[in-house]
């Protein structure tokens, strides 16, 4: 058993192997979360299929950033539970912990590391121990560079390799941070408005590559863009005033009236 | 393969270990074997004057590693400083032994004078010269660790930490000022005899001192070279440039800083240590904050996070300092802050910065 772990092929060293029995990869129950009295999330129900694309949705305030935030260990929920796959409780974890048992994050602001090449960038996301000591001796392997060219690929930066970071597109930044999530082998991706001043064909690029995604990795993407939704989304929950409102395809969503009372106004 | 590596790695480094050989060599030749009436002759104590230069070149590096390349902005690294001096300061105390003016075997003369009847712990073995060595590195090395650990898990960043080091260092300076610390209170530690046995006045002790400074200072160079080289040290500007990224792509930023901490509080330790003994005292000055405030000033003249940069400004300003305070000592204060505050409004990489941005010019043009 034990043996099979580490012969096997999934060589994400740190990461304990998770657990999918049940083809749920994240678990929230019951999560509330209170800035100074005002109620982030209230008593807020979500659940991730293994291999799923979800789309959250909701008005500003209505929790979807904290939801990001407790997910990855940013925030601790004053109650409920989070647990990623039936193992990992999340609320134990702190945030490296976090990223190295798979979850990876997209922050709405791009954010890379502008004073290193496109390359370096993506060889610091690379799975592997992130031990002082091991990093401080740590060399590219051959797989590990054409690991990272394939990723260049995916992403559209191949002929950015070593151009410094800050000074990609902002649309070439938001892919560079795609591209990091990926190296870090994640098996789900929570992805903070991916299109934000984007333009349309960058849009339709990012849609492409979300779409690529899924199915291999479990990915959430909140947003903005009911247009983007649209044309990516199967599911979509709706949040509002940090707890669930609707959930459901796109067209039931939209014709929910409950949804229609809160994105129109009364 | 990893000295040339490094030999080859930039510009700059070329340039700093070509200087510090050609010093390394020159230095001892002109004191030693050039005849005293020569134009060319060294005086003993411009061999000393050159060898403490090089200390305050080792403790730049020291901060620029920390400040240049991870972003923490230390205003009390001279306490990681005077801590290596006063543990190699109490190994020379212990060496005058009865040649003290009181004459006791043991205790020092400032002992003898508080009437103090024997030797108080933290004194213990500090005769040993190796172990008084493993103190040079421990000491400061456990301070920075121990608060780094506080300080950097409660995630404590920018000018809040930058103020915390001042504190710091201001409370030892405090601390060692008392009689009761057992350090010598104000008058601090001198009147050094010999170390290993070598006279402290003698010419060849003072070339073995400036020797030993320049291979501290090329190796610690070679070491901080390495680590802003290897993978770690892209993820400590990771860090620098985006603190919470680097947490989420998996790595423990506290970590990464604790260590890079304690690691330039030791290089600052071992400067301080090979102070002492070439300027013959150290008192609770050294840890005054305007001395770790100078260190940044250095940094930012020669130009942070390239490490040549900070030798070279320890350099450029101490020399300034020197000049100044000789020709007009009223001057030097205002003239070390118009320099802080000109370099940070028109060269805020520093004079390495310049050079780089006019040799570019020239290039293109």
């Amino acid at each position: 058993m034990i043996g099979g772990r580490f012969l096997g092929q999934n060589r994400r060293s740190a990461a304990p192997r998770l657990d999918l029995s049940h083809n749920i990869i994240l678990y929230l129950e019951g999560i509330s979360v209170s800035f100074d009295g005002f109620k982030a999330l209230n008593d807020l129900n979500l659940y991730i299929e293994a291999g799923e694309l979800r789309c959250i949705i909701g008005p500003n305030g209505a929790g979807k950033t904290t939801m990001m935030d407790v997910i990855t260990g940013k925030t601790r929920p004053d109650t409920g539970s989070a647990w990623f796959g039936q193992t990992v409780d999340l609320l134990s974890l702190s945030e490296p912990e976090i990223a190295t048992a798979g979850i990876g994050r997209k922050f709405q602001k791009p954010t890379i590391f502008p004073n290193h090449t496109t390359f370096e960038n993506l060889e610091l996301a690379m799975a592997g121990d992130k031990a002082v000591w091991k990093v401080l001796f740590a060399r590219i392997s051959s797989e590990q560079a054409d690991r990272i060219d394939s990723v260049l690929r995916t992403i559209g930066l191949s002929d950015k390799r070593n151009v410094l970071a800050g000074s990609l597109s902002h649309g070439q930044k938001q892919w560079l941070e795609i591209g990091m999530l990926l190296m870090q082998s994640p098996e789900l991706l929570l992805v903070d408005e991916p299109v934000a001043g984007m333009t349309p064909q960058e849009t339709e690029r990012t849609a492409e590559l979300l779409v690529s995604l899924s199915g291999t990795h479990s990915v959430v993407v909140v947003e903005h863009d009911m247009a983007f939704v649209r044309s990516i989304a199967r599911t979509v929950t709706v949040l509002h005033q940090g707890s669930v409102l609707a959930e459901g395809s796109m067209d039931q969503v939209q014709n929910d009236p409950k949804v229609i009372e809160v994105y129109l106004g009364d | 393969m990893i000295v040339r590596k490094l030999l080859l790695s930039d510009r700059g480094s070329q340039l700093f270990f070509a200087v510090l050989l050609a010093t390394t060599v020159l230095v001892p030749l002109l004191n030693a074997v050039v005849p005293d009436g020569s134009m060319l002759h060294l005086p003993n104590y411009s061999v000393a004057l050159i060898g403490k230069y090089m200390t305050y070149a080792l403790m730049a590096i020291s901060v620029d590693l920390i400040w240049g390349y991870c972003g923490i902005l230390s205003l009390g690294h001279t306490a990681f400083f005077a801590l290596g001096g006063y543990a190699m300061g109490m190994y020379l105390m212990r060496q005058i032994g009865t040649r003290g003016v009181y004459g006791d075997p043991v205790l020092p003369d400032f002992m003898v004078f508080l009437n103090w009847k024997e030797l108080p712990w933290f004194w213990q073995g500090m005769d040993h010269f190796g172990f008084a060595m493993l103190m040079v590195v421990v000491a400061p090395g456990l301070l920075a660790w121990l608060f780094g650990w506080f300080a950097f898990r409660s995630r404590v960043t920018g000018v809040y930490l930058s103020i915390i080091t001042q504190a710091l260092t201001y409370a030892l300076l405090l601390a060692f000022f008392r009689n009761e610390m057992g350090f010598g209170g104000n008058n601090g530690l001198t009147d050094f005899k010999d170390l290993l046995g070598f006279d402290l006045q003698a010419q060849h002790t003072r070339i073995g001192l400036f020797l030993a400074t320049a291979i501290a200072l090329a190796l610690s160079y070679a070491a901080c070279r390495y680590i802003i080289g290897s993978r770690l040290g892209r993820v400590v500007e990771a860090v620098r440039d985006a603190e919470s990224r680097t947490r989420f792509i998996g790595y423990k930023v506290e970590n990464v800083k604790l260590w890079l901490w304690t690691f330039s509080a030791v290089i600052a330790g071992v400067a301080g240590a090979l102070y002492v003994p070439q300027v013959g005292i150290i008192n609770p000055g050294e840890f005054a904050p305007i001395n770790s405030i100078e260190v940044v000033v250095w940094v930012a003249v020669g130009g942070r996070g390239t490490l040549y940069g900070a030798a070279l400004g320890a350099l450029l300003v101490n020399y300034a300092k020197t000049y100044f305070t000789a020709a007009l000592p009223e001057v030097w204060l205002y003239a070390l802050g118009a320099l802080f505050v000109g370099v940070t409004l028109f060269l805020p990489q520093g004079i390495v910065g310049l050079i780089t941005k006019l040799a570019r010019n020239r290039t293109t043009s």
